[in-house]
């Protein structure tokens, strides 16, 4: 028996997701229907058959916390081990928010400790993945490594935005390359690193004393052991479905991916379910007036207008003569009549009122904040209102609880934004 | 005020053979999701009533796999919850359950042990949605020994198949006529009762060992004079799934209309059932559907219309489906045909093939193969 602790990082903000995580935390960003990025990561935690998991918090957690609740869905309220929810805590020396995720960790060795584990395996909880982590822990534990790195393959332009492992022909990593401008191989780090636990141990011990370190995984710990030779770091290469979606367009991407025939990322798998915490609603609904194509149409929708290319989430209800294309429309939000929405990525409770058009006009840079909001996707925010007749253009942005008072016009030209006044 | 929930989910369901071959009759899958019996136990749970008691008997293996340990009805307790009460050997003999009054009758303990005041008695074959605290306001206001509910039954009702209800002004029940041949009105039973603990197990230890083994024919019509037996009118949606095919048939249709889905699904309270972690269904670019509802798990690529597709259900592309019922993890592959039929668990329609109910629903087995 392999005891092995996973440690699920989920405290990030995944700032370039813009107004959609600005309630929430990335990992609980809606993704494919009806689950929230941590799911994946959970579900293959309990499909390797690991049953002792630390879900580290800081940003927003209320709803990841409730998402996660005692871990039932994913057969984790269990007697031993299970799911645990480690927030940043206040200790009788020192108290203080996880400065990195390598200090979020460190501030949870106790944990590892007395969930007796041999080995850690350290993992994010917003990436999209189907992964059996005993193939990395069995590769681990042949190659008698301390350390092990689970990459993937990438084109070298790519390479630049990814860490990049350079091996020996062992598999053994000789270099690291944080986002390199000229990457020297193609493999990249998929933020997936399992440990031995005395070795994770003593490394997290000397970067907590050490001033200098920005305590994060990839930008200090990686290097660190590679550079100074301080144990056997092997990577791992990884050929499935690996999805980090970090930005608007990869995130509207991969998800309408998921209505293609045959997804990358399979989710009708019976021997690799991905479970979830959902609301319970009834089979979804789709009228005689409907016509849906190439669509995901999750439980509790009405479908009463035409959807193509696109994921409605739960409870979703679509009005008679509105017009859905290549579209993300997350739980409960509500689309009137005769609305159009092409190339929009809408938010939970949204109601769109009546004739509205989203996605149209010419493409303008995004005027609040062009590096999140591109790719001529226009994205709603959670519980916001938008009023009868208004005509929104692309690459645009509407925040969290707008109302329909914060409209000025009728009109939002591509590029504009529209938050709501406090 | 503490109540007791009774749920008979014994009874054979002769009317809906074959599709009661391989489960009983409360375990029947509808509406895409559910099985008959999440109706009265979601009623029940929705109402406050944390301790039901299943009443077992025949073919209960897919009943029993449903309910689990009550855990989507949020009945795994340590107070309460669910308790599975099947036939069983015991010191004064085997005893099958002769009839619902028996059935209760020989498990008394959960009724004498239990602190609960009130024992509210449903059926598993049973589709409606109620608020059963309106029931008791109406119990205490009359000042009944027993309410029963009955509902006025339009002509879409075979009247002759149910109990006609003869009332006086204050709506106290004179009469109870059972599958008259000729109803002398049309307020029918619809076999739901609420009666105070004590007094029915003061009844069941009248009837019982005399023989009266039915709780409406020996236990309370004998009564009717002595005790204060009320009628609570309920206007709602209400079908029993027992009656018959057709009328199965026609309960899952009624669900395509937007004021039945309203008032059973987002009304009083949820319906909850067994959870089955499959992912939204999916329609791809060969789909049309029309008038149907979808479930999880499903992949769609045919043509599908006035249907009610179960989960995991799959309609590859140039299949057709036209009015017809398809149950869980049934394949209709490419270019077959399926109208007017009722389609249970696991059925496979090859390339081409045709499955057509022409004056009456095509009813096909559990796993068979066209």
């Amino acid at each position: 028996m392999r005891k092995v602790t996973a440690m699920i990082l989920a405290g990030g903000q995944g700032t370039r997701l813009g107004v959609l995580t600005e309630k929430i935390a990335k990992p609980a960003v809606p993704f494919g229907g009806k689950y929230r990025l941590i799911d994946f990561t959970l579900s293959n935690c309990v499909n390797s058959g690991i049953y002792k998991i630390g879900v580290l918090t800081q940003y927003k957690p209320h709803v990841l916390t409730k998402h996660i609740g005692i871990g039932k869905p994913w057969d984790l309220d269990r007697k031993d081990g299970g799911v645990t929810i480690l927030p940043p805590y206040v200790g009788s020396k020192e108290s203080e928010w996880y400065k990195g995720t390598a200090n979020a960790v460190y501030q949870n060795l106790e944990f590892i400790e007395e969930s007796g584990a041999d080995y850690v395996l350290i993992l994010s909880g917003d990436h999209v993945y189907a992964m059996d982590y005993n193939d990395l822990l069995d590769f681990h534990i042949l190659k008698g490594a301390d350390g092990t790195i689970a990459c993937m393959e990438v084109s070298l332009e790519e390479a630049s935005r990814f860490g990049i492992m350079v091996t020996d022909l062992d598999g053994r990593i000789v270099e690291f390359q944080e986002k390199p401008e000229k990457p020297r191989s193609n493999l990249a780090s998929l933020g997936i690193y399992i440990f031995n636990y005395d070795f994770l141990k003593k490394i997290l011990e000397e970067d907590e004393r050490n001033e200098k370190s920005s305590h994060d995984f990839g930008r200090d710990i990686i290097p660190r052991i590679v550079r100074e030779n301080l144990g056997k770091l092997y990577a791992f290469k990884f050929e499935g479905y690996w999805k980090d979606v970090g930005t608007i367009k990869s995130y509207w991407e991969s998800n309408l991916e998921l209505t293609s025939p045959l997804p990358p990322l399979n989710l009708h798998d019976p021997n690799w379910k991905f479970f979830t915490h959902t609301e319970e609603m009834p089979p979804s609904y789709v009228s005689p007036t409907a016509e849906v194509m190439n669509s995901i149409i999750s439980e509790g929708c009405e479908v009463y207008g035409k959807v193509e290319n696109s994921v409605l989430f739960q409870g979703v209800i679509v009005e008679e003569g509105s017009h859905i294309v290549n579209s993300i429309v997350m739980t409960r939000t509500f689309i009137g009549r005769n609305c159009s929405l092409e190339n929009v990525v809408v938010a939970e409770n949204v109601v769109i009122g009546k004739n509205v058009r989203i996605g149209v006009g010419e493409d303008k840079k995004n005027e609040y904040d062009p590096k999140v909001y591109s790719g001529l996707i226009t994205v709603v925010g959670m519980d916001s209102v938008i009023p009868d007749d208004v005509t929104i253009g692309k690459n645009c942005v509407i925040g969290v609880d707008v109302d329909p008072n914060d409209f000025e016009s009728r009109i939002l030209e591509s590029g504009g934004y529209i938050f709501h006044r406090r | 005020m503490k109540v007791l929930g009774l749920i008979l989910a014994g009874g054979r369901g002769e009317g809906l053979w074959p599709l009661t071959k391989v489960r009983a009759s409360a375990a029947i899958p509808i509406f895409g999701k559910y099985r008959a019996i999440d109706f009265t136990l979601s009623n029940m749970v929705n109402s406050g009533i944390y301790k039901v008691g299943v009443l077992t008997q025949y073919n209960p293996r897919s009943l029993m796999d449903h309910l689990g340990s009550g855990k989507e009805w949020d009945l795994d307790r340590k107070h309460g919850g669910l308790f599975i009460l099947q036939p069983y050997v015991s010191s004064q003999g085997e005893f099958w359950y002769r009839g619902t009054a028996d059935a209760i009758y020989q498990n008394m303990t959960l009724l004498r042990r239990g602190e609960e005041d009130f024992v509210l008695i449903g059926s598993g074959d049973h589709i409606y949605k109620i608020d059963f605290t309106d029931l008791y306001q109406y119990h205490f206001k009359k000042g009944a020994d027993i309410t029963l509910i009955v509902k006025k039954l339009d002509e879409s009702y075979d009247l002759t198949k149910y109990g006609i209800v003869t009332v006086n002004g204050n709506m106290r029940i004179l009469e109870i006529e059972e599958k008259p041949e000729k109803p002398k009105g049309d307020l029918a039973f619809l076999g739901i009762y609420f009666i105070n603990k004590y007094l029915l197990m003061d009844l069941l230890y009248a009837s019982v060992p005399q023989k009266g083994y039915d709780l409406l024919l020996d236990v309370i019509l004998p009564n009717l004079d002595r005790l204060k037996v009320y009628a609570y009118v309920f206007d709602g949606y209400w079908r029993n799934v027992k009656k018959g095919i057709d009328e199965y048939y026609r309960i899952n249709m009624d669900i395509l209309n937007q004021e039945v889905r309203r008032e059973l699904f987002y009304e009083k309270g949820k319906v909850f059932t067994k959870l089955k972690d499959l992912s939204p269904p999916k329609l791809t670019g060969t789909a049309t559907v029309s008038n149907s509802l979808i479930s999880d798990g499903c992949i769609i690529a045919g043509s599908v219309r006035n249907s009610v597709i179960f989960r995991n259900v799959r309609i590859k592309a140039g299949a057709i489906v036209e009015n017809s019922v398809i149950m869980q993890g049934s394949v209709i592959e490419e270019g077959a045909v399926v109208k007017n039929a009722i389609l249970d668990k696991e059925v496979m329609v090859r390339e081409g093939r045709e499955v057509v109910g022409e004056k009456e629903i095509l009813v096909l087995e559990k796993r068979s193969v066209v």
